[in-house]
């Protein structure tokens, strides 16, 4: 009796055992194919209901825009903010509805999905340079080389010639710089160093771009709120952070050179402006060092990520309808609610070719949108 | 109508009048209930035991399936590689290792004094009074404060305070943040644990060799140096070891205060980041070969933890046969 009792639980226990690590096969890869029979459940389940998920910098754009969407079309949108590599993952796994990410994707995540994916770019958002100098009053100008050269530490002190030199009457203390820059991966991360990589050969060649690079010097915070506060708590500090977040938080920012020569200070306007562009049909462009001429440099925009045949995992052609509709509905009226937040609306040509990848996305081979 | 509620009655008599009768029956029932309560009290026991096993095993089965792409692909000597490249997808241990053994080792060298110090009050110098007494629920209270907390405490007080420490010092790097500052915090963090371990094996010391080194004439000075100390010494031992243990997964308050830098400690000074650090700020963004080698850095720490685990373990033992 005793001997098969525990038998009974020992099986049990195995089993158990096998399915805990059978489930984390198919997460652990994070990668490729085998997932779409594990995942189709969460996706073909109510079609009143869709799923997203990605990039953190969307987010409150986000929850104002589909809490508005659910109140007018009684949508549900569900979006997890999980950061823009996550989000890739999650839709390369099928697992959601969209993903969102600040950067296109990339040639290895390009080839981890099955089908062709759209990019369609739903906002744009602005990197500013904050800085703490105790006492001054005056807003500090930046050049890209002069920036180049703070952050991979060729200048290290607030009194340098250089600065001087770009920043006539102000009274720069000879304080140590200290640089505060994101630790975690970050969309925001991408942009800043797509934009220095573009600016100076040194920059490029000695440590590149991505979403998390290893940064020559400086001090790694967590978020937005983690640079800041290192901004904030060092004497001297400097650090890259959102145009959204430094001003509901009153920081001073930098008026930044862009490339016709023009010192820009960063706002939604100046986003808007350097977005104003000729943007390829694919949407995917960076707007870092922006051609406009009243454009601010360190700029990028935001894709909501699909894929073009939506007849996949049993998904039904109403749900894929539904889809449709609210990226259309977001390009368009949800673009008001960008201003009160931050989030620089989309330029007249970055709607243009938004409509028009829409209007590729298909089910079953025939186009959703007419 | 009438005739329904006579058959219940009846119904109703006949089931209650055997059980009163027959008061042999219904012992038996009642040991037979017990016996199933029994049985099932001891399969929740055992099977949630079984659970616990099963899952720590299913945890360690989940780090290696998760990483074995970075398994293939750097080998053995991704335990030393000096690089954490994103850019170029290379990705090598060391900086975190090396972050995360300077600062848990030379937290453990800050505390030590503390938490010896301590033990031996409570166990032996102060066991009873009201100031032991606030001292005992002060040192749980430490065990208990969430670490965002110290990270808080650290990033707002300590970091300047380290910061003029530098700035006497003529340190190059007078930022505040680094292995030095994370380590203070961690030693602050890992006290209790050595101190609270520290008091009971204290506490265990025959009261007929304290009293014969007494009767000889010795001070309480000498009674502790030559007979608690010597006496307790692998039980110290294991309680720093397995204070050790908390420094090196520490996760929190280490990111807020050690300047995450993917570089490999030149100084205490210096920045750095530690493995448990590492993972929980890159994992959001991580995906492919990325993600499984932050999945092996989680293999790493698990298995080292355990190595520290196991040894305390073993002196423990040792100490208490």
């Amino acid at each position: 009796m005793k001997k098969n009792f525990l038998h009974k639980i020992l099986t049990a226990s195995v089993i158990l055992f096998a399915a805990i690590s059978l489930s984390s096969c198919g997460s652990g890869g994070g990668s490729d194919k085998k997932s779409d029979s594990t995942s189709s459940a969460s996706t073909s389940g109510d079609d009143n209901a869709l799923i997203g998920a990605g990039s953190s910098f969307d987010n409150p754009l986000f929850s104002k825009m589909f809490y508005d969407y659910n109140t007018s079309n009684g949508l549900k949108v569900d979006y997890q903010s999980v950061g823009s590599g996550a989000g890739i993952s999650q839709l390369t796994s099928r697992t959601v509805d969209f993903g969102a990410s600040d950067a296109p994707m990339n040639g290895k995540q390009d080839s981890a999905v099955t089908s062709p994916v759209l990019h369609i770019p739903v906002t744009a958002g602005a990197v500013v340079l904050s800085y703490s100098l105790a006492g001054l009053k005056d807003t500090l100008k930046f050049t890209p080389s002069l920036l180049a050269d703070i952050f991979l530490g060729n200048i290290t002190k607030w009194n340098d010639p250089k600065i001087a030199a770009e920043n006539k009457g102000v009274n720069l203390p000879a304080t140590a710089i200290t640089i505060a820059h994101r630790a975690d991966g970050s969309g925001t991360s991408n942009i800043f160093t797509t934009y220095l990589s573009k600016v100076s050969e040194e920059w490029s060649k000695k440590v590149g771009k991505g979403s998390s690079v290893n940064w020559p010097v400086g001090l790694g915070g967590k978020g937005n709120d983690g640079v800041a506060s290192l901004i904030k708590q060092t004497p001297g500090g400097i650090g890259y952070i959102e145009l959204a977040y430094a001003v509901q938080n009153s920081m001073p920012y930098a008026k930044i050179q862009n490339k016709s020569g023009e010192f820009i200070t960063p706002s939604i306007g100046s986003v808007t402006a350097a977005a104003n562009i000729t943007i390829p049909a694919d949407s995917k462009v960076s707007l870092t060092n922006t051609e406009a001429k009243d454009g601010y440099p360190i700029a990028g925009f935001s894709w909501v990520l699909i894929y073009k045949e939506q007849k996949y995992n049993n998904r039904s052609a109403d749900r894929a309808a539904k889809l449709l509709k609210l990226l259309s509905w977001m390009i368009h009226d949800g673009q008001k609610f960008s201003g009160a937040l931050y989030y620089a609306p989309l330029s007249p040509a970055a709607v243009t070719t938004g409509d028009a990848i829409l209007k590729t996305a298909t089910y079953d081979g025939k186009p959703i949108l007419q | 109508m009438a005739e329904t509620v006579q058959m219940e009655d009846q119904v109703k008599y006949q089931t209650v009048a055997p059980a009163k009768s027959l008061s042999y029956a219904s012992r038996v029932k009642r040991s037979y209930r017990q016996i199933k309560v029994e049985s099932a009290f001891k399969v929740a026991l055992v099977s949630m035991g079984i659970f616990m096993v099963v899952l720590v095993f299913g945890i360690f089965l989940t780090l290696v399936i998760g990483s074995s792409q970075s398994i293939k692909t750097f080998g053995i000597s991704f335990l030393w590689g000096k690089k954490w490249d994103a850019v170029n997808d290379v990705y090598g241990a060391w900086p975190f290792l090396a972050g995360t053994l300077l600062t848990s080792f030379l937290a453990l060298f800050i505390s030590i004094p503390f938490s010896i110090a301590v033990a031996i009050f409570l166990g032996e110098y102060f066991p009873k009074g009201w100031f032991s007494e606030l001292l005992k629920n002060t040192i749980e209270l430490i065990a208990a404060v969430p670490s965002v907390i110290y990270g808080l405490w650290g990033f707002l007080v300590l970091v300047p305070f380290v910061r003029t420490i530098e700035i006497k010092l003529g340190i190059q790097q007078q930022q505040g943040w680094g292995i030095f500052t994370a380590s203070l915090i961690l030693a602050v963090m890992i006290i209790p644990y050595a101190a609270s371990l520290g008091r009971s094996v204290i506490q265990m010391v025959p009261s007929a060799l304290k009293e014969a080194a007494y009767s000889l004439g010795a001070t309480r000075w000498e009674v502790i140096k030559n007979v608690v100390i010597p006496y307790t010494k692998s039980g110290l031992f294991a309680g720093i070891l397995l204070s050790l243990g908390r420094a090196l997964g520490e996760t929190m308050a280490v990111t807020m205060l050690i300047g995450n830098s993917n570089d490999i400690p030149k100084s205490i000074f210096a920045t750095g980041n530690t493995m448990a650090s590492a993972i929980a700020l890159f994992f959001g963004e991580a995906n492919d070969i990325r993600r499984s080698s932050l999945i092996e850095l989680g293999l790493v720490l698990f298995v080292i933890t355990m190595i520290i685990n196991m040894l305390g373990k073993r002196v423990i033992k040792r100490f208490t046969n």
